[in-house]
This record gives C-alpha cells, structure tokens and sequence, in this order.
C-alpha cells in the first residue's frame, strides 16, 4: 500500500470505530440520522428513503437517499464516512436488480415502490 | 527569512474533522529532507540552504555530484534545491528537516511545474471567447479572431496571445493553508490542490503576503 491507501485504511477504522456502517445496497430503505448543529446546540435529525445509487471509492465513498417530501422528491448524497451521520439504520430490504435507481426519479406512487426482498437477511444496525 | 520544503506530491485525498466538516487536501512528503549544503556570506556573498530529498542510488550519481555528497557526509538526493535565508536561519549541514517546519493554520506558498497540456488553441490556452457558433461564421468557431491592425502597423505584435504550447509551466499558488502535518510519516496535508501532477517535487515556502505564525519553529523544525 502506498502512504495515501495507508492513511486513507486507517481513517476509515477510525471513523467506522465511532459509528459502524451496516451492509445496505440500492433499494434498501434507510433512517439516516444526521447530527444538526444549530448555533449552539446540536439535535439529531433524521433522512428517510431508498438508497437509490452507491459509490465505493474508499474513504470517498458516498451513497443517495431519495425521498419523497412533501410530494416533491428530494435527494441527498451523503460520505459514507461522515462523522456528521450519527446512524445509519437499514429500515427495509429492498429487491432490485440495478445497482442505480436513478429510473425512479422519473416515476412517482405505485410505480415507484420497490418490492421487499423476498429473503431478507437479519436487519442490521450499527 | 527561514528555508522552506522539498517535498514529493503524493495525491489528494480528504480530511474528516471533529467537528463534522471534511477538507480536501493535497498529500506531500518529505523523505529525509536534509541540509546538503549551506552557502554562507564569507564563502558565497549570500546566505542559503541547499536541501536534498529522498535517496538516490549510487550508480545513478554522476562523480563530481558524488564527491560533494561525500565531502558533507550525506547520502545522495534524488533532488536538490536551493533556498535562499537569513543569516541567522543557517542550518548545519546535515540536518533533517521534519513536517512540523509547518503548523496547522499556517499560509503557505506552493510552487510546482504544473500538467503540459500540449499544443491548446487560444480558447483553452487565453480564455479566448471564440467566434459565434452562428451568424455566418463557418468553419473558425475556435479561432483567435484577428491579431493586429492594417496597413500601420504591418505587424502581429510580438507577445501576442495565440494558439502554443500550454502547460508544464513552473507556477506558485500564494497563500495556501497547511490542513495537518504528520511529523512520524513526514507528511504535510495542504487544503486544496498543488500545482502539477502526483509524483512531482513541489517547494513550499512561508507565505510572503501573510505574516508567519509565532509558534511556527525558527530557524527551522529538524527532526531530533
């Protein structure tokens, strides 16, 4: 390993020691908790949707959450790494056969669910 | 006026901080920065430091190099450079520069040869606006437009920005911060890009337009 993959290999220990990440793929709906700091203090505030794209690229990697808010769809990419995301929950296995929902943007209510996996494995948390 | 750094572009990553923000950061390293030699006021009618980094292989070093690395009782540098300083930042010969010649906070001034990007048009090269994509312009949408006047003149003027050869030019970006520094690895984290590609040498200086920090280490931080 050259020194960037090193020092890139140990901050991802570091962080995942202080907030595990749990295996979720695309379709998988998730709670993600994002820590809020407003002026002085700090609140939890939580993002619901289907992860609907992943990037793996090592400490950069990042994943999209789609929701519907409001009845205007909304995204957020977040660092899977981030120390600002206090939890990332897996609420709902989804079965999909794509690794990029990007096709759900352009749909909206019964075409737009996704079916739950038909084995879903123990939902995890970390 | 203290000397400033040799060290080797390694790439870029990120830093994630405590409080939650992440930085972008270009990675350098210093491998055995060591004082080669120091030119002093009596010997050579100024004052400076010549630093050397890394290791080369003997065989690669020609025979005069060879007896001056022998003669200040240092292995061979893969690179030497010369620093100007004050007379009171000299340095002894010998001695190995360490990362925390920085500190965190600090502005910095960066210099490096940056990506040749061959031979580039006037748009790419001058941000030149190019010619109309409609409006009867046929063919020359990229062109320069014109280079000169009539009859008086007679002449393009000489430095006239045209279509050339663009890139590995030697470039200083002023004022950058330094985001961390890693004395155990000998590495220096410089929020944002550098100058040129990873694994070239790139020579950091204290700031000349930003004053230096009073907790960075004067003469210089050596490592020991």
């Amino acid at each position: 390993m050259n020194i960037i993959e090193t020092y890139e290999a140990e901050e991802i220990a570091r962080l995942t020691a202080a907030r595990g990440v749990p295996e979720f793929g695309p379709g998988d709906t998730l709670r993600v908790s994002v820590k809020v700091v407003e002026g002085e203090r700090s609140r939890v505030q939580a993002f619901e949707g289907v992860c609907i794209a992943r990037s793996n690229k090592g400490l950069n990697s990042n994943f999209t959450v789609r929701k519907i808010s409001y009845g205007e769809g909304v995204e957020r990419v977040f660092p899977l790494y981030a120390p600002t995301i206090a939890e990332i929950f897996v609420v709902r296995r989804g079965d999909v056969r794509r690794a990029k929902l990007y096709y759900l943007r352009g749909r909206s209510g019964k075409s737009a669910r996704i079916a739950e996996k038909a084995r879903p494995f123990d939902t995890v948390s970390a | 006026m203290r000397t400033g750094l040799i060290a080797k572009k390694l790439g870029m990553t990120r830093l994630f901080k405590e409080d939650g923000t992440h930085v972008p950061v270009t990675v350098l390293h210093l491998d055995k920065v060591q004082v080669v030699a120091a030119r002093t006021l009596e010997k050579d009618g100024y004052t400076a430091v010549q630093l050397g980094w890394g290791t080369a292989k003997v065989k690669n070093v020609t025979n005069p190099v060879k007896g001056q690395y022998a003669a200040a009782k240092i292995e061979p540098k893969m690179k030497l450079v010369e620093f100007p300083v004050a007379a009171d930042a000299l340095l002894e010969v010998g001695a190995t520069l360490s990362a925390e010649h920085f500190v965190v906070g600090q502005k910095v001034d960066v210099c490096g040869t940056t990506k040749g990007k061959g031979f580039q048009g006037g748009m790419k090269r001058w941000n030149f606006a190019g010619l109309e994509a409609s409006h009867g312009v046929s063919v020359s949408h990229r062109s320069l437009g014109s280079t000169g006047n009539r009859q008086d003149p007679g002449k393009t003027f000489k430095n006239k920005k045209m279509a050339g050869h663009m890139g590995q030019d030697r470039v200083t970006t002023l004022n950058v911060e330094i985001a961390a520094v890693d004395a155990a690895r000998g590495l220096v984290f410089i929020k944002g890009a550098v100058p040129g590609s990873a694994g070239t040498y790139i020579l950091v200086r204290d700031a000349i337009k930003i004053a230096r920090p009073d907790t960075a280490p004067y003469p210089a931080g050596l490592v020991g």
